[in-house]
């Protein structure tokens, strides 16, 4: 089991590798215009633009650039010269508990749903609940965040005030907290659920025709414990490699939409402001932290997977 | 007619004197997109204890959805389901779906067809006997449970049971999955067991082996059987009784002796006819029934076998009973409308040789 962790994150890390010189390379390299000049922003004097080629290395190799900018990056001395001359890590540091605060609380919510959901769905699947369950869940993948968080805003923050309308508060006082990101996590939230209770359904009913469900049935189990103990436990699968990918591409700073609408200044919304000013430092910045966190994610799943279905545990010699 | 031998268990509650499985008129039909599939059509049988009752037919032929209609397995909203399945005098079909579950490997156990999958993958074997074990008894603790699955492993013949008590489904081999699911099966020391086709994805070797398995647990703890197979090599190791089904119905039934050495229906001489045997000399091709098992949602009119029938004469249209021909012998019956006399002439092929090929 630890010798298949360990070689989960071997392979991680050489993904990492690969991506970080995938985007040095397309940031660097694939425009023609002058990346010093980029860099330093609109109205940069030659002088900034000569010490933005130091800095970055652009004198040099490729090589040696890469090496220069990745050193940059990861020891926090990037500095962006289009936002105000921030420190891009620290930048991305001080936006993580409020990423990690509206993704994590935004993950329970749609999870306990679709699990709910989906299995009432399966359970009852063809009767009525299912086909209303059905209804809802299309609803709620059609409803695209932006609009579902405009509506919010303007019913729920404006017309009556029962929520405050955006912005963060630490989690140092909880129900602050909270109150701040129930609007938020449910955005977020509801596209998710919607999307894996369907995911979840079409899978129990799979599993349900599995044999050792009979098997179960036909030692004299109860209805639930077959349900949950053997069709709901082997269904999970698809709902852990879902989850692995979409919560990593949140928690990396996916999550532009919702951060901006709420004023949320973590990753997401500082991926945006980087975007907006086409500040090359940053996007480049959070591209890695996001391939991080999604690499991180599918280890975990991969890891998880091997708790889920113990056959995957013997597959060691297989990468 | 069934070896009751001594060590057999008293029959638990219900009335008593009766036989242990009684299935009366036992229809099952299920509505599908198509129609109504008549899966089983008036099934009578009964099993007394210690006594092995083999179901034979060809796929589709209703012999498995028998079995599972028994314990209620095949219960859904499209079924619909008539007769009766009496345990000990106890009607089941009229039973709740949780006191069913009671009945469910407590007092019959049911084993099927492929190992490989009949388990669940994701939890150990000794687990899913302890699961079967405290479903019917939640007072008994984890770890005696635990101790009680490594004694059945032993029981039926794992090596080294308290190791392996603890390995996953696929850790171990095909046969050994098989022994492990008929250990889960006598967990509660049920009184009947049913085996759905438990040898038909086993090798040869390894199917023998859980057949003595089936028969030794048979003998020794007087476990009535239900065996359903296809194949008539398996009957006649182990059965005592056959029922042979064809199209949702029963078209003969009667001893082994009764089947095997005076088959009454041309369709029992069919499957005697594609059975290699030892004692003669190989055929130049193994004969086989023509044509394909009829349809359920369209059956033949008449004798559902008369399509594949080369002794079909006019009486065939109408449904034959199910019926005692021979004065001699009133529990051999069948489905044939051909007296006793044309069916010793018309199956007997070749000289000592059983057969449904035209008269030559």
């Amino acid at each position: 089991m630890l010798r298949f962790a360990v070689r989960r994150l071997v392979g991680a890390i050489a993904v990492l590798f690969a991506i970080s010189v995938l985007v040095f390379l397309i940031f660097n390299v694939v425009p023609a215009t002058n990346p010093a000049a980029r860099i330093a922003g609109k109205n940069a004097t030659p002088q900034l633009i000569k010490n933005v080629e130091e800095e970055w290395g652009f004198d040099k190799s490729l090589p040696e650039q890469y090496w220069t900018q990745m050193k940059l990056i990861f020891t926090g001395k990037a500095t962006s010269y289009s936002l105000a001359h921030i420190n891009i890590d620290q930048r991305i540091l001080e936006g993580i508990p409020q990423t990690a605060s509206l993704c994590i609380g935004a993950a329970i919510i749609w999870l306990v749903f679709a699990i709910f959901f989906g299995y009432i769905s399966a359970i009852r699947a063809g009767g009525f609940i299912d086909r209303f369950i059905t209804v809802i869940a299309l609803i709620g993948i059609s409803m695209p965040v932006f609009w579902l968080a405009s509506i919010f805003l303007y019913y729920l923050t404006y017309k009556i005030e029962l929520f405050p309308a955006s912005g963060y508060e630490p989690l140092s006082d909880p129900v602050e907290w909270a109150k701040h990101l129930i609007l938020p996590w449910t955005c977020l939230a509801v596209l998710f659920a919607g999307f894996y209770s369907r995911v979840l359904r079409s899978s129990m009913l799979d599993v349900m025709n599995e044999d050792y469900v009979r098997t179960a049935r036909a030692k004299g189990l109860n209805q639930r414990r077959v349900m949950v103990r053997h069709v709901l436990r082997n269904s999970l699968i698809p709902i852990v490699t879902l989850f692995g990918l979409d919560f990593g591409v949140l928690i990396g700073g996916g999550a532009i939409v919702t951060e901006s609408l709420f004023q949320i200044e973590g990753v997401g919304y500082f991926t945006a402001e980087a975007l907006n000013q086409q500040d090359f430092p940053s996007i480049m910045a959070v591209t890695i932290f996001g391939a991080f966190f999604i690499v991180l994610f599918n280890t975990v799943v991969d890891i998880a997977y091997a708790y889920l279905d113990p056959r995957i545990r013997l597959g060691t010699s297989a990468v | 007619m069934s070896v009751t031998p001594e060590t057999a268990p008293a029959p638990r509650g219900g009335t008593g004197g009766g036989p242990l499985l009684a299935v009366e008129n036992l229809r099952v039909g299920f509505a599908t997109e198509d129609g109504r599939l008549q899966a089983v059509d008036g099934v009578n049988f009964t099993l007394e204890p210690g006594e092995v009752l083999a179901i034979v037919g060809e796929s589709g032929s209703g012999k498995s959805v028998t079995a599972q209609t028994i314990i209620g397995l095949t219960r859904s909203p499209n079924a619909h389901i008539e007769g009766s399945v009496r345990l000990n005098g106890d009607e089941l079909t009229s039973q709740s779906e949780k006191e069913l579950q009671k009945v469910r490997g407590s007092q019959i156990a049911m084993i099927f067809q492929d190992p490989m999958t009949s388990m669940n993958p994701v939890y150990t074997v000794g687990k899913q006997i302890v699961e079967a074990i405290r479903a019917h008894d939640g007072g008994v603790k984890k770890r005696d449970a635990h101790a009680r699955a490594a004694e059945l492993l032993g029981a039926v013949g794992i090596p080294d049971p308290e190791r392996r008590v603890d390995d996953y489904p696929h850790e171990f081999s095909g046969g050994m999955r098989q022994r492990a699911m008929i250990a889960m099966g006598l967990a509660l020391e049920p009184s009947v067991l049913i085996a759905d086709e438990p040898t038909t994805a086993l090798d040869v070797t390894i199917q023998a082996q859980i057949l003595h398995l089936i028969q030794d647990l048979n003998r020794s703890r007087g476990l009535a059987t239900i065996l359903i197979t296809h194949d008539l090599g398996v009957v006649a190791e182990v059965a005592d009784r056959v029922l042979v089904m064809y199209g949702g119905k029963v078209v003969e039934q009667g001893t082994l002796d009764d089947i095997f050495y005076d088959p009454q229906h041309p369709y029992t001489w069919g499957l005697l006819g594609s059975l290699t045997r030892l004692d003669q000399p190989r055929p130049h091709r193994l004969p086989q029934i023509s044509g394909a098992p009829p349809s359920l949602l369209s059956l033949p009119t008449g004798c559902s076998f008369r399509p594949r029938c080369p002794h079909e004469f006019s009486k065939c249209a109408q449904v034959p009973g199910l019926d005692a021909h021979l004065p001699e012998d009133p529990n051999h019956r069948d489905r044939c409308w051909l007296g006793p006399e044309q069916k010793r002439k018309l199956r007997e092929v070749e000289p000592n040789r059983i057969g449904l090929e035209e008269p030559a």
